[in-house]
């Protein structure tokens, strides 16, 4: 069950991954990364992450594709006009992708010898409550850092998008 | 269970395709839907050793991922509109301009 769930949720995710490069719209694009990020929400379920599952979600879903999606709109991208690379161009780009993926799955060899060290321990690690813990002991520095960064690239973006115009 | 091979392996796929797509399309949009792509290939692999290895530190290093992917899309989609508003379009290849 659970793994028929695992090949159903891969599908699914590559299907639409494949989907976000080859689609001639942009709008579409985004709504099938959209169902990519959703599927890789469930495979946080599937691994017990529920506090990831709900961040990614609120994250991706809520703030990243909303702002993608804004921006194919204020742009008014949402037609299929977009120049296409020569399709030897094309073809080099298939070529070199194809070749990463064969080193990586072949780096990937030796693997069959990692074993899950304990089985049946608590496995509460995703729930809110200890990752709060790890967070909030453990990382705290870099917590904090992060919300310096947050602040730092909303300053960025004001600053960007200010019209140039006004000085 | 499932194996971690299966996580691993479908990784390298997710990640392979968001190189397939920085390198197939030309515009600057999709591309950098293509690296939160990638980004998010290498969170699965994080989560599924974190759960591997029954691990708490890899489950918060990807919600650090989570915020610094936000941070930088939203300073890539604000580069985005300027260079739009510079050369109306999105096209990468009017930006070669540091190039030579």
């Amino acid at each position: 069950m659970t793994l028929n769930l695992f090949y159903f949720l891969s599908f699914v995710a590559v299907f639409s991954a494949l989907m976000v490069v080859f689609s001639k719209n942009p709008v579409y694009s985004a709504l099938y990364l959209i169902v990519t990020l959703f599927a890789i929400a469930g495979h946080y379920i599937l691994m017990k992450a529920e506090f990831l599952f709900v961040v990614h979600i609120i994250v991706y879903a809520g703030a990243i594709m909303v702002l993608f999606l804004y921006v194919i709109m204020l742009l008014n991208l949402n037609k299929d006009s977009e120049p296409h690379k020569s399709s030897i161009l094309k073809f080099a780009a298939a070529i070199c992708a194809g070749l990463l993926l064969i080193v990586l799955v072949g780096s990937l060899k030796g693997t069959e010898i990692l074993v899950r060290a304990e089985t049946n321990t608590a496995a509460t690690i995703g729930d809110v409550k200890s990752l709060g813990k790890v967070l909030f002991t453990d990382f705290l520095l870099p917590f904090e850092i992060a919300s310096v960064l947050l602040l730092a690239a909303m300053v960025g973006v004001v600053m960007l998008g200010k019209s140039e115009k006004e000085h | 269970m499932i194996p971690i091979q299966y996580y691993l392996w479908l990784s390298a796929v997710l990640f392979s395709i968001g190189v397939l797509g920085v390198l197939y399309r030309r515009n600057a949009i999709i591309i950098l839907m293509c690296i939160e792509l990638m980004l998010n290939a290498v969170n699965l692999v994080m989560v599924a050793f974190s759960n591997f290895l029954n691990d708490p530190s890899g489950q918060v290093f990807v919600f650090f991922i989570m915020a610094v992917a936000a941070a930088e899309v939203a300073v890539g989609l604000a580069i985005l509109i300027m260079t739009y508003r510079n050369t109306k379009t999105t096209d990468i290849n009017i930006l070669n301009r540091l190039k030579w």
